[in-house]
């Protein structure tokens, strides 16, 4: 029985997790949010966003349940000896991924590479030679790579996105088998429905999210065993698995951050926007202070301390990887703490306008105390500014970390980060030929992600925010929802 | 001049197409004034937009033309419609404060229009902008010609906006609700304005407005509007003198005036049906007195029932078209005589509210705005006292004081006694207890209701904080013998207020305040957001509490209407100070005071 490891991360990730699940609860309870939500799961390209946000989520997820293995009695030990538990601990996500992330080479290779992109001084049959050496991992089975690299590689391939489109047509077989169950129609009309757009909910669009991100699943399970999908960096470790494990620290960097402004932003806007006169002077003074100081300077300067925590204290730490994630933890706290003003100068600008409608004047007419109101009569109708503004600022804080990194006083080096990825990507860009793939590699995830993100945020704030319903362009012709009516009739 | 045929609009809206107009035939001719009159919703300021094709994104014109001298606007390309608007139509809207852009001086307002429409330009065109603005009464037009709309007060910017939409001297004039956002006195100067300038222009004025009176006072002929149809047109002699459709009579019954005192107000009620559906039957049948069987299957057609005078009403299309309207539906009935005076509940003793002015960099008080100057009244119980004023008069300013709601806002001096106890040295539990006794009826039944919370939180919150003694039990009966007591059913309970209409929320705010028994309501202007017909129904629900509870109202208003129906005292507010205060004959009969004097001239009247 391995040993469970909780890190500091991983438990508020799931806390958060905890929360937005009585978050979907209360939502689908309450009317209002329930029409707000579903006007959400109606957008095409939110949904898209949804899809692919979701596999993000389940990595970072899978990436987070950690354990430190159970190790081989010593010899000699006794039977009742205490369990000896590996010192490396490691996560789900490395379990499964065990083949890439052991398989490390000597030192850069380029995608599906089976050569060392440096040469070395070799012994071939007695001689010394400088050439590039082959891969220890990287196409080792094939014989002769100049003839075999690209029949294995296309044929791989090929098996991969076969397996991929198998199952993406699994889905929407399954999709619309469930679909066609619950409105009574035949499968074929239920598959037709779908492909139309005349389903509430935007399936074809999700279904052809999922199709794609099947494709490159299977591409990748069909090559990834056998080669460096994305090639290896300066110390031989494949770049993919790199990317896979840096989501779960831009998901924690994000969400943390995000959550640690809140109180701070609810807190010093809704007391500054109710009380004003004094109260709200001083709180202003606070933000205009803190936002006119550059930021980096300030996470700079706590970073450095906690470092020097850290190290200090190394008895409060059993494993490099705890270190690591204390850093990280703090890391997002401090970005919280450094970045609440924004949204609490909204929410400042807000409450002093919802001070003065007459819902909070009836309820001061019913000596309601202060903390009531503000409860029940403020914080609910602002809730959707806080809303919009943690999901825009979620994918703003994962960029920042990328800076962050870059500059130094991110995460700890040992952590996976996309902004360490980027931060090597300095040197490999200079050096000639040029290391490109981790780069890319790390460029290509973070847009994804944050796109998603941003996307579905989008959805979020049109949904949430009246002003900008107002200005909604002209939507489909009715015609097309009548035409589902009678096809769903015409399938009884 | 103006001819409409058919013209129908859809809008595509949250809960469906919405037909906001539909198949709407008039004519306008040179010189004349039309007025389109309805409640709010039923498509009057739609069809003003379809007409200068104006519709927001989500609307368009599904139908009809609309022709000016015999040219089809609908047809005309967009950029042939720039040379139709203001040229040939304009429009003056409703709120002068948002319809003039902020950086613009108004001089460059005006040329702007003149430039575009006419050959004039440069200098020649100033002289003209200078000349408009002396014609709209702006004194000193050389000089204020360079001023910003915010150096304007709310008539001078209304002024200005009828500058610019007569500018280019258009045939037709649209005047979508032009003195709403005003005061009587400022409104009667802007319809005088407009007539004097119809008399010199000659242009067609389509009135568009919700006020019967002014109707009268303005128009030639009028339309009535319900549910985006137009249900009777006629002259204005014939229309006030004698209706025809059931609900142009009832709402002529629901107007409050003076003659109706002690009658209960003849209420329509329901309210206007949602537009996106279908109607098979006629639209007002759901609210008609009269309806009859082929009423709900048979759409009415707008039929000539006398010369020149049209209605939509299967009543008429029969042979008995002579019959007189009136006699077909009841009289209202009697409410009880009022109850006697009771002892003193409020007791206000030359009260001041002074705001005071803030400035420089540690927020010294520099000045007051003084909103409340010395106002002395007192209220018994069961009886009404009207606070009537026009907008800054600071009536509202003393309703939130009295209630202690601008305790660290302003600077408040003088005494408020409730029941005898004095309330300014109150805090606590003790406020608390006296805050039983008065409670707050605000205007905007869309503001004062929070969203986010259900009827019974809303109704329970003030119980809950007011009256800790009553139990969990007592409190929901008590707050569904509110429900029922307001007239509304008891499964409102678990329901938003988003999905209740101006009227009904009206009704759950009085509920909410009468929950905690209270002997004093401060009713701030509410009646002023809502329709004439669900007016009537929340002033007879007024006179029934007041007459059964024997509560004391505080009535702040403008509306005149209101005061003389209601009222049992009226005090006139001008500049924080009290002018006028008395009986409701004394000042309504004989206003000592030239102020209100000069109030009561400028009110329109139905029947004078």
């Amino acid at each position: 029985m391995p040993k469970l490891v909780f890190l500091a991360t991983d438990l508020v990730l799931f806390l958060l997790l905890a929360g937005v699940a009585f978050y979907a609860w209360h939502a689908t309870r309450t009317p209002t949010l329930r029409q707000t939500w579903r006007s959400v799961l109606h957008d095409a390209t939110a949904m898209s966003a949804a899809v692919v946000l979701t596999v993000f989520l389940l990595l970072a997820v899978l990436d987070s349940v950690h354990y430190r293995p159970l190790l081989a009695p010593a010899e000699g030990a006794a039977a009742d000896a205490a369990p000896a538990y590996s010192t490396k601990t490691l996560s789900l996500l490395d379990a499964l991924l065990s083949g890439p992330r052991e398989s490390r080479e000597k030192t850069y290779s380029i995608p599906l590479g089976t050569h060392q992109f440096s040469k070395e001084s070799m012994l071939v049959d007695g001689k010394s030679i400088r050439d590039f050496p082959r891969l220890k991992f990287g196409g080792a089975g094939l014989q002769n790579p100049q003839t075999d690299w690209a029949p294995d590689v296309i044929s791989r391939s090929v098996t991969g996105l076969l397996g991929g489109a198998l199952a993406a047509a699994a889905l929407w077989w399954a999709v619309a088998l469930i679909r066609a169950k619950s409105l009574a129609v035949p499968v074929g009309n239920s598959l037709r429905l779908i492909w139309r757009c005349q389903t509430d909910v935007p399936w074809r669009a999700i279904l052809l999210t999922a199709s794609v991100l099947l494709l490159i699943g299977g591409w990748i399970a069909a090559l990834w065993p056998h080669y460096h999908v994305l090639g290896t960096d300066q110390t031989g470790n494949d770049i993919l698995f790199n990317a896979i494990k840096s989501i779960r620290t831009a998901v924690v960097i994000g969400s943390f951050a995000t959550l640690a402004t809140l109180p701070f932003a609810i807190g010093f806007g809704l007391a500054a926007g109710y009380y004003k006169g004094r109260v709200d002077d001083v709180i202003q003074y606070i933000y205009t202070v803190l936002s006119s100081i550059p930021s980096v300077l300030l996470i700079a300067a706590f970073v450095l301390m906690i470092q020097v925590f850290i190290d200090k204290s190394p008895n409060l730490f059993e494993t490099g990887l705890e270190r690591a994630d204390i850093r990280l933890f703090l890391l997002s706290g401090i970005l919280g703490i450094t970045g609440w003003a924004g949204l609490a100068r909204l929410l400042r600008a807000e409450t002093l306008k919802l001070t003065e409608l007459d819902y909070v004047q009836a309820a001061r007419a019913f000596g309601v105390s202060d903390f009531g109101i503000m409860r029940r009569h403020i914080l609910p109708n602002v809730m959707h500014v806080v809303l919009i503004v943690a999901v825009l600022e979620f994918s703003g804080l994962v960029l920042y970390e990328a800076v962050l990194s870059y500059v130094g006083v991110g995460v700890d080096p040992s952590t996976n980060s996309f902004g360490t990825m980027i931060n090597s990507a300095r040197s490999e860009l200079s050096r000639d030929p040029t290391v490109w793939w981790n780069l890319l590699a790390a460029f290509g995830f973070m847009v994804t992600f944050v796109l998603s993100m941003q996307l579905f945020a989008s959805a979020v704030r049109e949904a949430f925010d009246p002003r900008a319903r107002a200005f909604r362009p002209q939507r489909k012709m009715p015609s097309q929802s009548k035409l589902a009516i009678t096809a769903r009739e015409q399938g009884r | 001049m103006l001819q409409i045929d058919n013209l129908t609009t859809d809008l595509d809206a949250d809960s469906g197409m919405v037909r906001a107009v539909d198949a709407l035939s008039l004519t306008i001719e040179r010189g004349e004034t039309f007025a389109l009159v309805g409640e709010s919703g039923c498509g009057k300021s739609m069809t003003a937009l379809s007409i200068l094709r104006l519709l927001p994104d989500s609307g368009r014109v599904s139908s009809g033309s609309v022709r000016i001298a015999d040219v089809d606007v609908i047809q005309l390309p967009e950029s042939s419609m720039r040379d139709v608007r203001g040229r040939r139509i304009s429009i003056i809207f409703q709120e002068p404060s948002t319809s003039l852009n902020p950086v613009m001086t108004v001089g460059r307002q005006i040329t702007e229009v003149i430039e575009r429409h006419t050959r004039i330009s440069g200098e020649a065109a100033l002289a003209k902008a200078i000349e408009w603005l002396g014609r709209v009464g702006i004194p000193e037009p050389a000089r204020r010609v360079g001023d910003y709309p915010f150096q304007l007060s709310g008539g001078q910017k209304q002024r200005v906006m009828i500058a610019i939409a007569l500018a280019a001297e258009p045939d037709i004039v649209i005047a979508d609700e032009p003195t709403t956002a005003l005061d009587v006195t400022i409104q009667a100067q802007i319809l005088d304005l407009l007539t004097e300038l119809q008399a010199a222009q000659g242009m067609a004025i389509l009135l568009i407005t919700h006020d019967l009176a002014i109707v009268k006072k303005m128009a030639h002929r009028v339309a009535m509007m319900y549910a985006g149809q137009i249900v009777e047109v006629a002259s204005v002699g014939e229309f006030f003198s004698a209706p025809l459709h059931p609900y142009a009579v009832n709402l002529f019954q629901a107007l409050p005036d003076t003659a109706k005192r002690g009658q209960r107000l003849a209420s329509i009620p329901g309210s206007v049906p949602p537009l996106n559906q279908i109607f098979v039957g006629c639209r007002f049948a759901d609210r008609c007195s009269n309806v009859m069987d082929r009423c709900r299957n048979h759409p009415p057609q707008l039929i000539d029932a006398r010369p020149q005078h049209a209605v939509r009403c299967a009543l008429y299309d029969q042979t008995n078209a002579n019959d007189s309207a009136a006699s077909v539906f009841a009289a209202a009935p009697d409410l009880p005589p009022d109850s006697p005076a009771g002892e003193i509940i409020l007791d206000v003793r030359d009260y001041r509210v002074w705001f005071p002015i803030r400035k420089g960099l540690l927020k010294r008080t520099v000045g007051h705005v003084k909103a409340v100057d010395g106002v002395t009244f007192s209220i018994r119980a069961g009886r009404t006292l009207a606070l009537v004023g026009e907008s800054g008069s600071g009536k509202t300013t003393v309703g939130k004081a009295l209630l202690q709601l601008l305790r660290n806002a302003a600077e408040i001096s003088g005494s408020v006694s409730l029941q005898g106890k004095s309330l300014a040295q109150l805090e606590g539990d003790d406020l608390r207890e006296v805050r039983r006794v008065a409670q707050i009826v605000f205007q905007d039944p869309f503001a004062s209701l929070n969203p986010r919370m259900r009827v019974n939180e809303i109704l329970e919150e003030g119980v809950a904080s007011l009256c800790p003694t009553v139990n969990a039990r007592q409190r929901s009966d008590r707050i569904a013998a509110m429900l029922d007591r307001v007239g509304l059913r008891r499964d409102a309970l678990t329901r938003y207020p988003h999905e209740f209409s101006g009227g009904q929320r009206q009704r759950l705010a009085i509920a909410r305040a009468l929950a905690v028994e209270p002997r004093l309501i401060v009713a701030d202007e509410p009646t002023s957001a809502l329709d004439v017909s669900v007016q009537a129904q929340i002033l007879n629900l007024l006179k029934e509490l007041q007459h059964e509870l024997g509560v004391a109202f505080l009535f702040i208003t403008h509306n005149f209407g209101v005061v003389e129906y209601l009222a049992h005292e009226i005090a006139v507010m001008k500049n924080g100070k009290l002018v006028e205060h008395g009986s409701a004959e004394q000042i309504l009969g004989r206003p000592q005071h030239e102020y209100t004097q000069s109030l009561l001239a400028a009110v329109p009247r139905l029947n004078s």
